[in-house]
C-alpha cells in the first residue's frame, strides 16, 4: 500500500475530466425537469450525441464541429420524445426508457463504418502561464475546451434559472402546468424548448466520451453514464450548483476507487460503487422530511401529462 | 389486440416462402456475447467466422447472433439455431456453458464448439487459447522497457483466465528486470471504454510507463498517448492505430485456423469431441509486430522467447517458482500441469497486488 | 389549426384500433428502415411477427417460448400497473427483481445438495420477500419522509446491480465453477429447479404465476373496494382523500405487491430459465415491464397482450437476426420505433382530433 503515491492534485484534475460527461448531460437534464418533464431517455441521447459528434468529427476533421452535430443529434432524438410526451400526451416514463432503447439501436446502426476509426484530435485550451501556477494551474487550467464549456454551461444555467425572468418562467411552467398555462405562458413550446436543451447537452456530454476521454467509437460505449446523469439532478436537488457537486461527487468515486486500487488498496469495488447512490437517497430524505421548505424538493408537476383543456 | 388475423392475412398476401437453406450446404452458426463492432474479443470471432466463408466458399454457410446474453436467452438462440438446420455451432463464450450442453443433449446431430468452458459431451468440443504465453513476450518487453520500474495491469474479473496472464506477464518483467513492481487495477469489466481511460490514467499518474490490459477497448491506447511517454500492448485485436507508439505489439486472438480445421472435420464427417487449448505454436496466439519502439535488442529477444515457446523448448510457467505467499509451487525445472493453469487462483512470488477474494 | 379535446371517455373503437395502427405504423417504418440496410423488407417483417408463430420450421419450439419471455415481463407489469394506477411510481422493478432472485438463489444455495420438497418453496417464500422488502424501502421513505418514489425506487436499482455483482463475484460463486463469476446452476439442482412443468409448452411456475396475478389483479380492480379505491386514487387524489382513502396505506400497497411479483420473477427467472446469479442476469426485465404496463394501458388484458408482443418482437427479431443478417442494434431501434408508434397513437384513445377554430381558446 502506498498512498503517497496518489496525488490529490492530479487526482482532481482527473476527476474534473471523468466528471465532464455526467455533468454536461445532468445539467441538461436539470433544465428538462425544472420544466416539469421527467426524461429517462439520457442514456441515448448520450450515445446518440457520442456517434454524431464522432462521425462528423471524423468526417470533417474538425472536433468543433463534432460537437456541434452531437448537439444537434441529441436534440433530434429528444424531440421524438417531446413530441411524443407533450403534444400527444404519452407516459414520460415509459417513452424515455423507449428513447433509450432507440438511441441505443440506431446509434450503434449509424456507427457501424466508425469502428476503430481514430478521431481527430481535441488540442487542450492553451492558457499560456495560467497552467504554469502550481496546484491551481494543473487543477483549473490545463484541460480541454470542453471542461470549461461545461462549467460555463452550468453557471449559465444557474444565472438562466436565478435570475432571468425566461428562467422563472421555466420555473413556474415546472412547478403548476396549469397555473402558468393560466397566466398565458405556452407550456407546451417552453418544454420543447427545454427538452431539446436537455437533449443537446447529453448529445455532448456523448461526445465528449467518444472525442476526448476514450478517444474512440464503440457500441454501447457510455455504459450507463446516462442513468448516474439522472441520480446527479436527484442528487443535486434540482439545483445547478449541486449538479456540479454531485457529478464531481460520482466522478469522485469512481477516479478514487482506480486510484486507491492503483496504489495497492484493497477497495471492495461493488460497495464503494453503490456509496453514491446511497448517498443520493439519504440526501433526498433529508430534503423531503424538511417539510417546511418545499421549494428545493422536486418540481411539483414533474412527470405529469399536460393538456391545454381550455 | 388482433394481432394474428392481420398477420394471417399478411402472410397469405406474401405467400409463405420456404427457407431457402440447400441441403448440400454446411451450416455453421456462432453465437456472440458481444456485437461484432466490439473492436475485441467477438470482433476476432466474427474475423474468424468470415474467414471460413472466404475459405469454403458455396460449401459452407455461416449464420450468427450477436450480442446474446448469457442465460435464458443464450438457450433459445442455440435452440433456433440447431432448429433452423445448423451442423456446427461455436458458441463463444464462458457463459453460454450451460445452455450448449442443455442444448447438445436435444440435438445430436449438431455439433458443438464451446470457447473456453469444461463441460464437454460427445457432440460438445470445448477450445481455449493459452494466451498466457502472449502475456509473457509482453512482459519480458515490458519489463526491459520501462524506466520507472512500474508496470500498470488493467485486470478485468479476478478469474483464472486474468490471473494467469497477470502471472506469466509478471515472471517474464522480473526476470528481464529484477526491480519491476506490478500495478494492478481491477476494473470489474470486460469492456467499459471511459472506466479503462480512467484506470489507465490512474496507473500512469502513480508511475506507470508501461500498461498492460485485459480489457477490451483502446481506451488505455488513446490514454498512453495522451500522456506521451508509456506504451501499451493490443489486446484481443491488433489495435494497429496507435503503432508504433504508443502500442509497441499485441496479442491477437486468432480463430481462424481453427474454425475452418473443425469445419472442414465436419464436411469430412471426422469431427470428434475434444478439448483444445492451442497456443503460439498452432497459431491460436498471434503476436502482433513488435514496432520499431522497442530496441532492437530487446525485439530480438521478445522474438526469441516466442520462438522457444512456439518450438516447445520453453513452458512460461517453468520453476523455480513460489506462490504469492512464499510457499514452494514448482520446483526448478518443473512446468505448470494444465489443471492447475486453468483453475490458477493465486498470484506468484514477489507480485505485490492482491486477488479480490 | 388541429388540435386535441379530451375524451370524455377513452374510445372503446380507438382502445382496439390504435395497437393495430401501431403495429402497422411500425412494419412501414421499420420496412424503410430494413430497406435502407440493405435488406429485404417484407422478409424482414414476417420474419419478426410471422415466422416466431408460425414457421413450420421454428413454431413448434418459438411459440412455447414467447411464454417464457413474456411471463416475467407480464407478472412485473401486472404489478407495477396497480401503482401506476394509484399514482405510486415504482419504476425501480429491475431492482426488485434482482434483489428477489438474490435472496431465492440464496436460500437454494444455502440448501444445496440437499433434496427435499420444501426447498424450491421456500425459495418462493423469500424470492416474494426480497422483492417485497427492496420496495419497502420507497414505500417507507414515501410515507415518512415524503421522499419521492419514482426517484428511490430508481436509484436503488443501481444499488441492486452492485449487489449482484458482489455476490456472483463473492458469495455465490460457484465452488466448482472453475474460477468463473457466476453461482451454481439451480437447474441442476432438482429441488431448486423451476423446470418447464409440460413439456414442450414453455410453461414454468413463473408462467403460471403471472396468469394468476392477471386474474387477481383484474378482480382486484373490477370487484373489490380496494381496487376501486386505488382507481381513485389515481384519477383524482383528493376525491380519494375525501372518500377516506388511506393514502399511505395505498402507497405502501402497491410497492408491496409489485415488488413482490418483480421479486417472484426473479426467483422463477433465476431458477428456471436463466439457472444461475451471474452478474448479467438481470437483462432489464424490470424496465421492459414498465413499457409492457403502459403499452397494456395499465389494464391487466391490455398487459397479457403487450407482453406477448413484446417477446414475439424479442424471438422474432433473433430469428431476424441469423436468418436474414439483421444486425441486432437495427432490432433494437426496431423495437424502439414499436414503442415510440405504441405511445404515440394512444392518445387517440382519449382524445379526439379536431380540425377548426377552437371556441374557448
Amino acid at each position: 500500500m502506498d498512498l503517497s503515491a496518489i496525488n490529490p492534485v492530479i487526482l482532481t484534475a482527473s476527476l474534473m475530466v471523468a466528471a465532464t460527461p455526467i455533468l454536461l448531460a445532468a445539467i441538461g437534464e436539470l433544465v428538462v425537469e425544472k420544466s416539469g418533464v421527467l426524461n429517462l431517455g439520457v442514456e441515448g441521447m448520450m450515445i446518440a450525441g457520442a456517434i454524431c459528434g464522432f462521425a462528423v468529427a471524423v468526417e470533417t476533421g474538425s472536433p468543433a464541429l463534432g460537437f456541434l452535430a452531437a448537439a444537434l443529434g441529441g436534440a433530434g432524438l429528444a424531440l421524438i420524445f417531446g413530441f411524443l410526451t407533450q403534444v400527444l400526451m404519452s407516459n414520460q416514463v415509459a417513452t424515455g426508457l423507449a428513447l433509450a432503447l432507440f438511441g441505443l439501436g440506431l446509434s450503434a446502426l449509424i456507427g457501424q463504418r466508425y469502428q476503430g476509426v481514430k478521431p481527430p484530435a481535441t488540442a487542450r485550451l492553451d492558457l499560456g502561464p495560467l497552467s504554469d501556477i502550481p496546484v491551481l494551474g494543473r487543477v483549473l487550467f490545463s484541460h480541454d475546451p470542453m471542461v470549461y464549456v461545461s462549467l460555463g454551461l452550468v453557471a449559465a444555467v444557474w444565472a438562466f434559472l436565478r435570475v432571468t425572468r425566461a428562467g422563472l418562467i421555466l420555473r413556474a411552467v415546472g412547478e403548476g402546468h396549469d397555473a402558468a398555462h393560466a397566466l398565458g405562458y405556452k407550456v407546451v413550446r417552453i418544454r420543447l424548448m427545454a427538452i431539446a436543451f436537455g437533449g443537446a447537452c447529453a448529445g455532448l456530454g456523448g461526445a465528449y466520451l467518444s472525442l476526448i476521454r476514450v478517444p474512440q467509437w464503440t457500441e454501447g460505449m457510455t455504459a450507463g453514464a446516462g442513468w448516474i446523469a439522472l441520480a446527479i439532478v436527484v442528487f443535486a436537488s434540482w439545483r445547478a450548483g449541486r449538479v456540479l457537486l454531485g457529478a464531481y461527487l460520482f466522478g469522485g468515486v469512481a477516479v478514487l476507487q482506480l486510484n486507491l486500487q492503483a496504489a495497492g488498496v484493497p477497495v471492495p469495488v461493488e460497495y464503494l460503487s453503490m456509496s453514491p447512490y446511497l448517498i443520493t437517497i439519504i440526501v433526498l430524505v433529508i430534503m423531503s422530511s424538511r417539510r417546511g421548505r418545499a421549494a428545493v424538493a422536486a418540481p411539483a408537476s414533474l412527470g405529469r401529462v399536460f393538456h391545454a383543456s381550455s | 389486440m388482433k394481432l394474428k388475423p392481420v398477420l394471417a392475412g399478411l402472410a397469405l398476401a406474401l405467400g409463405l416462402a420456404g427457407v431457402a437453406a440447400a441441403a448440400d450446404k454446411t451450416k455453421v452458426g456462432f453465437i456472440f456475447v458481444g456485437p461484432i463492432g466490439d473492436g475485441g474479443w467477438t470482433h476476432e470471432h466474427n474475423v474468424a467466422r468470415l474467414a471460413v466463408e472466404e475459405k469454403f466458399g458455396d460449401a459452407v454457410e455461416t449464420i450468427y447472433q450477436e450480442s446474446v446474453p448469457e442465460g435464458a436467452d443464450a438457450e433459445r438462440v442455440l435452440t433456433q439455431m440447431a432448429l433452423s438446420g445448423a451442423d456446427l455451432i461455436f458458441s463463444t463464450s464462458f457463459g453460454f456453458m450451460d445452455p450448449t450442453m442443455n442444448v447438445a443433449a436435444k440435438f445430436p446431430d449438431v455439433k458443438f464448439e464451446h470457447a473456453t468452458g469444461y463441460k464437454r459431451a460427445d457432440n460438445v468440443g470445448t477450445y481455449s487459447a493459452r494466451f498466457y504465453e502472449g502475456r509473457a513476450i509482453q512482459g519480458l518487453i515490458a519489463g526491459r522497457m520501462t524506466q520507472t520500474n512500474v508496470v500498470g495491469y488493467i485486470a478485468s474479473f479476478p478469474i483464472p483466465e486474468v490471473i494467469r496472464g497477470i502471472n506469466s506477464a509478471f515472471i517474464h518483467a522480473r526476470k528481464a528486470n529484477p526491480d519491476v513492481q506490478f500495478k494492478v487495477i481491477w476494473a470489474y469489466t470486460w469492456f467499459d471504454p471511459a472506466k479503462e481511460a480512467d484506470a489507465a490514467a490512474a496507473l500512469i499518474e502513480q508511475g506507470a510507463d508501461v500498461i498492460l490490459q485485459h480489457t477490451d477497448s483502446t481506451a488505455p491506447q488513446a490514454a498512453a498517448e495522451k500522456a506521451g511517454n508509456v506504451i501499451t500492448f493490443g489486446q484481443a485485436s491488433d489495435m494497429i492505430e496507435y503503432a508504433p507508439r504508443p502500442r509497441v505489439s499485441s496479442i491477437i486472438d486468432n480463430w481462424t485456423p481453427y474454425y475452418i480445421d473443425r469445419v472442414q472435420a465436419v464436411m469430412d464427417g471426422t469431427w470428434t469431441s475434444d478439448d483444445t487449448w492451442h497456443g503460439i505454436r498452432e497459431g491460436m496466439v498471434k503476436i502482433g509486430e513488435i514496432t520499431d519502439a522497442v530496441p532492437a535488442d530487446v525485439k530480438q529477444a521478445a522474438l526469441a522467447l516466442k520462438d522457444s515457446i512456439a518450438s516447445g523448448d520453453y513452458h512460461p510457467f517453468t520453476g523455480p517458482l513460489n506462490k504469492q505467499d512464499g510457499t514452494p509451487w514448482l520446483t526448478e525445472g518443473e512446468t505448470a500441469d494444465d489443471g492447475t493453469l486453468l483453475g490458477m487462483n493465486f498470484f506468484v512470488e514477489g507480485l505485490a497486488a492482491e486477488i479480490p477474494q | 389549426m388541429i388540435w386535441l379535446e379530451k375524451r370524455a371517455a377513452p374510445s372503446r373503437f380507438w382502445t382496439v384500433v390504435t395497437p393495430l395502427l401501431a403495429v402497422a405504423l411500425t412494419m412501414l417504418a421499420g420496412g424503410v428502415l430494413f430497406a435502407a440496410l440493405g435488406k429485404d423488407p417484407v422478409a424482414a417483417i414476417r420474419t419478426i411477427f410471422w415466422d416466431p408463430l408460425f414457421n413450420a420450421q421454428f413454431a413448434s419450439y418459438s411459440r412455447p417460448q414467447l411464454l417464457v419471455k413474456a411471463g416475467p415481463l407480464i407478472l412485473i407489469a401486472t404489478g407495477l400497473a396497480l401503482g401506476f394506477r394509484a399514482g405510486v411510481w415504482n419504476i425501480g422493478a429491475e431492482g426488485q427483481y434482482i434483489v428477489g432472485a438474490l435472496c431465492g438463489a440464496g436460500v437454494g444455495l444455502a440448501f444445496y445438495p440437499l433434496e427435499a420438497w420444501y426447498v424450491f418453496p421456500l425459495m418462493v417464500l423469500a424470492g416474494g420477500l426480497g422483492g417485497w422488502a427492496w420496495a419497502m424501502i420507497p414505500a417507507l421513505l414515501k410515507t415518512r419522509f415524503r421522499t419521492n418514489e419514482i426517484l428511490v425506487s430508481l436509484l436503488l436499482v443501481y444499488v441492486a446491480e452492485q449487489f449482484l455483482a458482489s455476490m456472483s463475484l463473492g458469495l455465490m460463486r460457484n465452488p466448482e465453477g472453475g474460477g468463473f463469476p457466476g453461482s451454481r446452476n439451480l437447474q441442476q439442482y432438482p429441488s431448486a429447479a423451476n423446470p418447464e412443468l409440460i413439456s414442450g409448452t414453455g410453461l414454468h411456475w413463473g408462467v403460471v404465476v403471472a396468469f394468476v396475478a392477471l386474474i387477481m389483479a383484474y378482480i382486484l380492480l373490477h370487484r373489490h373496494i380496494l381496487g376501486f379505491q386505488i382507481r381513485l386514487a389515481g384519477q383524482s387524489p383528493r376525491a380519494a382523500r375525501f372518500a377516506g382513502v388511506n393514502a399511505n396505506r395505498l402507497v405502501v400497497f402497491c410497492l408491496g405487491v409489485s415488488g413482490a411479483l418483480a421479486g417472484l420473477a426473479g426467483l422463477f427467472e433465476v431458477s428456471g430459465p436463466a439457472g444461475q446469479v451471474n452478474i448479467d442476469f438481470n437483462q432489464g426485465y424490470g424496465f421492459t415491464a414498465i413499457i409492457v404496463a403502459f403499452l397494456g394501458r395499465l389494464h391487466p388484458v391490455g398487459i397479457l397482450f403487450a407482453g406477448l408482443l413484446m417477446a414475439l418482437t424479442y424471438i422474432g427479431g433473433e430469428l431476424a437476426q441469423f436468418m436474414l443478417q439483421i444486425p441486432a442494434a437495427a432490432i433494437q431501434a426496431f423495437q424502439g420505433m414499436l414503442l415510440f408508434f405504441l405511445l404515440g397513437v394512444d392518445v387517440l384513445t382519449n382524445y379526439r382530433v379536431r380540425i377548426g377554430i377552437r371556441e374557448t381558446a
